[in-house]
This record gives C-alpha cells, structure tokens and sequence, in this order.
C-alpha cells in the first residue's frame, strides 16, 4: 500500500458544532502526518473516524486500503490508538495492562506475557512493571499508553496530541519513540497543537482550524508560506534603529518596531549571518539578537489573519 | 518472537475475550483495598449492625430478627454493589479506556460483557460473605441447599438485569463520582421503603401502598421463601418483571448512548 490513510471530505456535526466541515487527509505510507490545529481544531474527531470509534456524518475513509466503516474490524486489526488522554487502567500494573491488551488480540498467555516484557523493557518501565499505573508519572503513564497501543505491531499509529503535557525531557522521549516505530516502516499520524513538534516529527503537515485543513505541505513549505522564525534585534543605542531597520528589510519583509527591539519574519535562518555582517559594516552595536521559532499562535497569525486563540473560543 | 494473529469475529473469540475483561475486572482488587473493603467488610459490618442495633427493637430479639431481616439485607446490599458498574463504566468512559478497547478488533459486546461477568463475581462474594456472617451468628437456612443456590443464582439474575440502570447512569454522567450521587438518590429510597427490613404491616398506610408495588419487597419475600420458608413463585415473578423492565427501559438508553458518543 503506498497510501496508509486517504481521507475525503470528513464531514462530522456534534449538535450545532461542525468538529469536521470537509477534510482531507493523506498519509503516505512509512511516513508521519502531523495534524497541526489549536483546541477545538476538530483534531481528535479526525483521529476518532479514523480509528472506527466515530462513524463520520459525510465523506469517506480508507485506512491500509481499508474502508473505516465497511471493514472496520480489519481496520483495527491494523492500527493502534494513543488517544488525547493516556488511556490505561490505573487499577492495573503496567505488565498487566499490556498483557491484557495482548490477550485481547488472541495471544496465548506466554506470548503476551513475553510481548509485554519486550516493551516494558524499551520503554524504560521494567521497574515500574508491578507497580499499579496510577502510580507513575505523566511520562511513565505516557509510555506505558504508548506501548499498550504497539503490542500488536499496528501498521498505522494514531498519536493524538502525544506529547501535551508532559515536561521537555519527557517529550524527548516520547519524540524518540516516534522517530524509532518511523524507521521500522510503522506509519504515523500525529496531531499536536506544538508547531514546533510538527516539524520535529512530521514529513507533511496539514493544518487544521474550525473542522477544515488551511494549508498543507512539508515542514518547510509552510515555513516559506508563513515565516516560521522571528528575528529579533535590539540595539545598544536606540538612535540606531533606522540602520537596523534599514539592514534588516534588505532580508525580510516588513520589519516592526516596538520598544527599541525590530522584528521580522525570516524563513531561511542562513539570513541570520548576513545579518551580523551588515550590521557589523554599519557600525552598529547590538545589545540583543535573537533568532526564534514561530509559535502557532503566529503561523495562525500568518495563515488566517487571526489567533488561535480567538479561534478556540469562537 | 510474537506473532499476532488476528482474531476472527466468531462468538468463540467473543467469549474468551469477554474472559480476558472479568479477569482485569476482578484483578483491579489486587490494587484497590477499598474495593476489597466495600465487598467484604461493609457487608460484614451491616448484618452486625442491623441484627444487635436494631434486632432487640425491632423484633424482640436479635437472631429471631437476623432470621427475618438477612434475605433483605442481602437484597438491599445487592442492588446497592450494582451501582459499582456504573462507576466502573464511567472511570474507563472519562478516562479514555474504553476508546481503547473499543479501538481493538474485539467483539463490540465484549467490554460490557466481561463487566458483567465479573460484577457478577463480586455480586456473588458479596453475598457469600453476608450469609456466612448470618450463619455465624445464628442464622439458618431451613430449605436446605436448593433453597441456598436458588436464592444465590435469583440475585445473580436480579442484579444483573438492575444493573443496566447503574449502567445508563455510568454513561451519562460526566465525573465518575457523581454515579454514586445520582444512583444513590435512586436506589436507597428503593432499597429502605420495602420489607426488606421492616414488616409491612407496622408501616401507615400510604407507606404500604408503595411498599407493596415495590419489586424490593418481592424480592425480600422471594429470598425469605428460599432460605426460611414461605411462598416462592409469585415473588421471584413480581421481582424479576420489576427488574426487567428496569432492563428494557435503560439497556437500550445506555447502549445508544454509549454508541453515540
Ligand atoms: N462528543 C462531542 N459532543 C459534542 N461536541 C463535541 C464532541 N466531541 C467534540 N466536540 C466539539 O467538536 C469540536 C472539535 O473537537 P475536537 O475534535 O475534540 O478538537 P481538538 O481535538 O482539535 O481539540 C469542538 O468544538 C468540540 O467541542
Ligand atoms: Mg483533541
């Protein structure tokens, strides 16, 4: 199969909500997807269709080639869920959580005990193994879901919003994971409100607002399409701004002005020399500079003309 | 290595599935000594408490009112535990487990199914640890064993088809702690304003009234017959029809629900 997931045209209603207005969706196979889209965005609906738990109001889905409505008990022999909360039973230890998932999937007691061990043992939750889940910790709790949805060897792995919550080192990890099932052929689809994780994780982002994709593309053409850094510089003597101003719009479009500091969108970081240089030539003594990375409030900024996080409570 | 094969949607697979979900059932124990209280010690505690409390008021005398009152208790106690499925049910809805199952390529009945085996398990503990505490302190079934596993497989049935309230509730409620509120609200009322421990007789009359339609007291009475002696089979009828038709009214509300979420 060379595409793992098609989706056309979603459509999903929630009352008076439209969670999905018309998304399409592809992910090819051996890659990983990454639904970019604040709170609200219609995200987890998506991933819910995709998995069979949600039946879509309008528009069509193949997974592995599959249909999710026609053949969805062959879909969930294919995939595996992590879903917006790390959904395993506190009640249980962590090995007897995977191991209940594998006898659910028709392993003998032996191999879903033995299958278990293996994964306990990559996610760094051997000690953990007889402790009961409610004990861990965020990441623990997060690994464990994470391997409780890879005990059958999915071919297709939904990851909805894997990472929120968790503390930078944590993600790391969880990052990590990711990057290993990828380059065993496993096929991702990964949502995130982090833009940078998108870029991180993703081959091809689609970015989602309001149950509709807004743009789609690699990493890198979105960059391109919204300006995915903000080069900050500040100078000693503030009646230097002009030159920086001047310097500064020779690289980028449209440089601001605020408190003495200019700022612009930059797409291409190799700018950020260039940049030095010619404020070096010009005499200029530089208090701050500061290359950083779009957050997605601004590459919401830049697509829709308003902020995530007005759309969120719209 | 492991290999998964995946299993087909035969009744088969269904079943040993069904399996694996009492088994997490009844291993949550392991890890939650509260359930493990509320199973053996609370029912310990009522039946000492009922029979030494309110025994010498009530009736005269302790084990004459033991005798009357533990096929009651057992009723009461029975449809008080069917509210831990609700519970159950709404800890893996909120918590995203039963996504996760319902993700699997398991039979679609297969969560609900193994619940229910292994509330049933718990029913049946439950109730085993409330008629030896009666036997210890003197209580005695007069009907002999078949009046004993009678009245064990009349409960098993009574509170599984009840149960689908505690279910339907599970399923609207928004934070697990709140089934036991709005269950509560429900089944104390229905399990105190019965015969289950008090003679219908010594209550006013409008009391009655509602005593009497009350699928408790037939329940109560159906027990009482089974253990101790009395009419069996219009009771067990009256009781089971009230608890069927609890059954038929939110078995289908809870399993819509369920699927619409
Ligand atoms: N079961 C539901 N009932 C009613 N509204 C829902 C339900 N699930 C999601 N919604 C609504 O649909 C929209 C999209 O939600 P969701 O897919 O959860 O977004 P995201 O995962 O991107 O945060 C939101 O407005 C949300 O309130
Ligand atoms: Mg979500």
């Amino acid at each position: 199969m060379s595409h793992a997931i098609v989706a056309e045209r979603l459509v999903k209603h929630f009352g008076q909500t439209k969670a999905l207005d018309g998304v399409d969706l592809t992910l090819e196979s051996g890659t990983v997807l990454g639904v970019l889209g604040p709170n609200g965005a219609g995200k987890t609906t998506a991933v819910r269709i995709l998995a069979t738990l949600l039946r879509p109001d309008g528009g069509s889905a193949r997974v592995g080639g599959l249909d999710v409505i026609k053949d969805a008990h062959k879909v969930r022999a294919l995939v595996g869920l992590t879903g917006q909360y790390a959904s395993v039973d506190e009640a249980l230890t962590g090995s007897e959580n995977l191991r209940l998932i594998g006898r659910l999937l028709g392993m003998s007691r032996a191999d879903s005990r033995a299958r278990a061990a293996e994964l306990l043992a990559s996610f760094h939750l051997e000690d953990a193994a007889d402790r009961a889940a409610k004990t861990y910790s965020g990441g623990m709790r997060r690994r464990l879901d994470l391997a409780a949805s890879l005990i059958g060897r999915p071919k297709v792995l939904f990851l909805d919003e894997p990472t929120t919550g968790l503390d930078p080192r944590a993600r790391n990890e969880v990052w990590e994971i990711v990057r290993e099932l990828v380059s065993d052929g496993t096929s991702v689809l990964l949502t995130t409100q982090y833009l940078d994780e998108a870029d991180q994780l993703a081959d091809r982002i689609s970015v989602i607002d309001h149950g509709k994709v807004i743009a789609h593309g690699t990493p890198d053409e979105l960059k391109r399409q919204t300006g995915s850094q903000a080069l900050a510089v500040r100078p000693v003597q503030e009646s230097d701004v002009d030159k920086v101003l001047a310097v500064i719009s020779e690289v980028a479009a449209g440089p601001e002005l605020s408190n003495g500091t200019v700022t612009a969108r930059v797409t291409d970081p190799a700018v950020l020399p260039a940049v030095v240089r010619r404020l070096d030539d010009a005499g200029v003594a530089i208090a701050e500079l500061a290359l950083r990375t779009s957050t997605l409030d601004e590459v919401f900024l830049a697509l829709t003309g308003h902020r995530a996080e007005e759309e969120a409570k719209a | 290595m492991t290999t998964l094969t995946v299993p087909r949607q035969s009744p088969g697979a269904g079943l040993r599935q069904t399996f694996s979900l009492a088994w997490r059932g009844l291993v949550q124990i392991r890890h939650n000594p509260m359930e493990l209280g509320d199973l053996s010690f609370q029912p310990i505690m009522f039946v000492l408490l009922f029979t030494y409390l309110f025994g010498g008021a009530i009736s005269g005398d302790p084990v004459a009112y033991l005798q009357f009152m533990l096929p009651g208790i057992i009723v009461q106690s029975g449809l008080m535990a069917t509210m831990n499925s609700g519970m159950g049910l709404s800890v893996d809805l909120s918590k995203g487990f039963f996504d996760r199952l319902q993700a699997l390529p398991i039979a679609r009945w297969a969560p609900l199914a193994g619940r229910i085996l292994s509330d049933s398990v718990k029913q049946g503990w439950s109730m085993f640890i409330l008629m030896a505490t009666g036997y210890a302190i003197g209580f005695r079934a007069t009907e002999g064993v078949v009046g004993v596993l009678g009245a064990f497989g009349l409960m098993l049935l009574f509170t599984f088809l009840v149960s689908w309230f505690a279910v339907f509730v599970g399923s609207i409620a928004d934070e697990p702690e709140k089934v036991m509120m709005y269950g509560f609200t429900v089944i104390f009322p229905l399990s105190f304003l019965s015969n289950a421990f008090v003679r219908t007789d010594t209550l006013p009359g409008w009391l009655q009234a509602f005593v009497k339609v009350n699928p408790v007291t037939h329940m109560s009475d159906a027990l009482r017959g089974m253990l101790t002696g009395g009419p069996v089979l219009t009771n067990t009828l009256w009781g089971l029809l009230g608890a069927l038709a609890i059954a038929l009214i939110f078995a289908p509300l809870a399993l819509a629900k369920i699927k619409r979420r």
